[in-house]
């Protein structure tokens, strides 16, 4: 066994093939893998491959089209399941109502970029609340770590858009074109008139599903029933239908050509993925303590009969031919496999079929292979330091986020000192400083607030457009959900103020004594 | 570098090489990709039509107009005739508005504010100052002091026709040079400078004679500028006894204005800014420093 049978150098993650490879295939079984990965996998424009040694090899590798065969199982039900709900969720979320009186729109999910809202449910986010949105994929990343310590990568097999559209993708194809063995004759053949029907028929679908996936993202940026009603009529801005368009070309071309591509290459999850991963991390893994050596039924029954180490794989190929990412997880974990898990469907149906257990393929983890193989006891712990920090760091980030949420006021006011002139003689002599202030009212219906000032021994406060009340308070009023800039106009009345003051403002709002003060200085000469 | 024909196959790729061999690397003769190629030849035809499309060519005094005839002066106009359609309501409203109506309206009161702001930027700010702070001559905004009136329709006034400006509605009426035209001599003029400054409460020379200084002021000045030397905004005459002081309020600053006497302009902004403008400008500028003290 000299050398491996790739000619090609695809990026994988080798020391479990390696190890594979050198001590459980026994040498005869080397040569049947040969022969059958070896025209799989060397590139058929390479007119001197088997002269090249390794060192030359192109680091280039074109791709193999890949034709996954139709499987059944625990886990395609579980991929079926999620398509539908994450689908679900996606295509349908922004039709749902969310009553929040007259002021506010009535969306559970909405982007308003025109009026710079972000409306989820009974949260509603103005701009300068916008670190909220980063907690939240703060919490998503943490998310994914935590996914990965325990089954490494979930998220690719089983949630990732790109994996979600491709699998429907996949699915449509399949049912248009049939199954992996149709497709790949058609694909060999001369072009059919049925053929070409079929393929026309295929994209025509494709690009109606990616499509409807460009309307659904618009429909969170506007009230969905109204702009669903202005897309159909035509009527629509033309910012809609432009994304609509970006929207289906990126999601044709992923998830129709691209595909497994864009795993392999494009994300950076993968990258990151492999280098916050251990050994204890659940992975879909070929046991093959128990696999090898593999060989057909009947040949394995003679090595039996004999006495001879016999494995469970029957070397059908199942596992292969169902991979989406065309990856033969008998390698050993592999950076183009997204643990989609079909692999572990085909498996266990091929064992039933010729009565051993389920599980040859399994979630497993190389070191318990290893482990059953020298007589030493499995070691499982999803219960480990990393995946305490990782949910401890999650717990507290999202009680942050609550609490802030909870806690957070409705109320705000920001001060600008004027520049230009820094502070303004009266006739009088008395000294008067200018300000800027913002008001901001979260609440769906106006609001009166009292605005006050301390810091200066005595003062008079101006808000030019504002309007005093009988007690003498200065008011200003501002409209629901709104914000109003007003100038303010500060006099030191007792002519005391050195030339830097503190000056704390105070805003009060009188329907219900929520304040809110910011500070800034009184300048005089 | 070699440059002997080395043409060979690459053992690993199977493409031949150009021969090219620089420390060791060789250069494979690859064709360029198909893509690539077709992207380059229809940036090429587009250039052509670009250029007999738009304005493309420079020539000795023009340039090659385009057949398009397209301009970018013209891309401009309608990007400021949507900018005036999308502020029309507004500007309506404004201009179908008294003044005290902007005032009462927080929305109107708001939008002319912000115009006015800009508009401020625009034309007021090289003598006024960026924030309407002033400058010796140039009157501050921010005070209570107005020396033509402080009221809306007073400031509104001031802005469209000036003072001292071309307009004959503008505001007239001029600091004497009294000093230069013979109208006083140097004592007297030394006598009210130091009474002047004793009306607002600043210290005056122990050597100073304010009597004097009196009589002076009451037969040359009190017509304009009052008995108290309140000022008169009629005239533009400054008030004497407050603490503003628009030309700086040392004796000899005084004396210099009474020599050679005062009279800054304000141009007419008549014509020059539309209605509506004036009107932003006069509510920015009366919310600066706010009426004067009532
Ligand atoms: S090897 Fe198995 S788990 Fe990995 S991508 Fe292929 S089918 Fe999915
Ligand atoms: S499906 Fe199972 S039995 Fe068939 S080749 Fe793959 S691992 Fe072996």
């Amino acid at each position: 066994m000299d050398g491996r049978p790739e000619g090609n150098l695809r990026p994988q993650l080798d020391s479990n093939q390696g190890a594979t490879g050198a001590c459980v295939v026994s040498v005869d079984i080397g040569i049947l893998m040969t022969a059958t990965d070896s025209m799989a996998d060397v590139p058929l424009s390479h007119p001197l491959g088997a002269a090249a040694s390794d060192e030359d090899a192109p680091l280039y590798a074109p791709r193999k089209q890949i034709y996954p065969q139709a499987v059944k199982g625990r886990y395609r039900t579980i991929k079926w399941v999620v398509l539908a709900i994450t689908l679900g969720i996606y295509y349908f979320l922004p039709f749902i109502r969310w009553d929040r009186g007259p002021n506010a729109p009535d969306q559970a999910i909405l982007v308003d970029l025109a009026n710079s809202r972000l409306y989820f449910f009974f949260i509603e986010i103005w701009p300068q609340e916008v670190y909220y949105l980063t907690g939240l994929l703060v919490l998503a990343s943490l998310v994914l770590f935590l996914m990965n310590a325990v089954a490494g990568r979930v998220w690719c097999g089983y949630l990732c858009p790109q994996t979600v559209w491709t699998d429907l993708f996949y699915a449509v194809e399949r049912w248009i074109e049939g199954g992996r063995r149709d497709r790949m004759r058609k694909d060999q053949q001369k072009l059919t008139l049925r053929t070409a029907g079929q393929k026309g028929l295929k994209h025509f679908i494709w690009l109606m599903i990616a499509w409807w996936t460009g309307g659904a993202w618009v429909l969170y940026f506007a009230d969905a029933p109204t702009l669903v009603y202005e897309l159909a009529t035509l009527q629509a801005p033309l910012l809609a239908y432009t994304w609509i368009g970006i929207l289906t070309f990126t999601t044709y071309t992923l998830a129709g050509f691209m595909r497994e591509q864009v795993c392999t290459y494009m994300c950076p999850w993968p990258r990151i993925q492999a280098a916050l991963t251990d050994e204890y991390a659940l992975n879909v893994t070929y046991r093959y303590d128990r696999g090898e050596p593999r060989g057909s039924v009947k040949k394995n029954e003679v090595l039996k009969l004999q006495g001879l180490p016999a494995g469970d794989c029957i070397d059908c190929n199942q596992c292969v031919n169902v991979c989406p990412t065309g990856v033969d997880i008998r390698k050993g974990l592999q950076l183009d496999c997204i643990q989609c898990g079909l692999c572990m469907d085909a498996c266990d149906n091929v064992m039933d079929k010729i009565g051993r257990p389920q599980g040859l393929i399994a979630y497993d983890t190389d070191m318990n292979v290893k482990a059953r193989m020298e007589g030493r006891p499995e070691v499982r712990r999803i219960v480990r330091a990393r995946t305490i920090f990782y949910a401890g760091i999650i717990a507290l980030v999202g009680a942050i986020m609550i609490t802030s949420l909870a806690l957070r006021q409705n109320i705000y006011l920001s001060v600008m000192h004027d520049r230009n002139p820094l502070f303004v003689r009266l006739s009088d002599g008395s000294i008067r400083n200018g300000f800027t202030i913002r008001v901001a009212n979260k609440h769906l219906d106006e609001r009166r607030y009292a605005l006050s000032v301390e810091g200066l021994a005595d003062s008079r406060v101006d808000v030019i457009g504002g309007e005093v009340d009988p007690q003498g308070r200065t008011i200003v009023t501002v409209g629901p959900d709104q914000t109003l800039e007003a100038r303010v106009l500060v006099t030191d009345t007792a002519s005391a103020a050195s030339s830097s003051t503190d000056l704390q403002f105070i805003l009060t709002d009188l329907s219900n004594g929520d304040k809110a003060a910011t500070s800034d200085h009184f300048r005089a000469p | 570098m070699a440059h002997e024909s080395h043409e060979q196959v690459d053992a690993v790729t199977g493409v031949t090489t150009t021969g090219h061999t620089w420390d060791d690397i060789q250069e494979l003769n690859n064709p360029l990709p198909r893509w690539w190629l077709w992207t380059f030849y229809v940036t090429i035809v587009w250039s052509v039509l670009y250029a007999i499309a738009y304005p493309a060519i420079p020539m000795m005094s023009s340039y090659t107009k385009g057949v398009l005839g397209w301009q970018s002066r013209e891309a401009v106009e309608v990007d400021l005739a949507a900018l005036k359609q999308q502020r029309s309501g507004m500007t309506a409203k404004l201009a179908a508005s008294s003044l005290d109506q902007i005032k009462q309206d927080p929305e109107m009161f708001a939008f002319a504010r912000a115009q006015g702001k800009a508009s401020f930027g625009d034309n007021c700010a090289p003598c006024h100052g960026a924030g309407g702070g002033g400058a010796k001559g140039y009157p501050n905004l921010n005070d209570d002091d107005w020396l033509w009136g402080g009221s809306l329709a007073q400031v509104e006034h001031t802005i469209r026709f000036g003072a001292r400006s071309t307009n004959d509605k503008g505001h007239s009426g001029t600091m004497p040079a009294f000093g230069r035209d013979g109208m006083l001599k140097r004592e007297e003029i030394s006598h009210v400078a130091d009474y002047v400054r004793s009306l607002s409460g600043l210290p005056t020379d122990k050597t100073a004679n304010l009597n004097a200084g009196a009589k002076v002021y009451t037969d040359n000045c009190a017509a304009c500028h009052g008995d108290k030397g309140q000022g008169m905004q009629e005239l533009g005459a400054p008030n004497l006894s407050d603490k503003i002081w628009l030309f700086g309020s040392e004796k000899a600053t005084i004396v210099e204005g009474l020599n050679n006497g005062r009279g800054g302009v304000m141009p007419t902004w008549h014509g020059r800014l539309d209605d509506t403008t004036i009107k932003a400008l006069t509510l920015y500028v009366h919310s600066l420093g706010g009426d004067q003290r009532p």
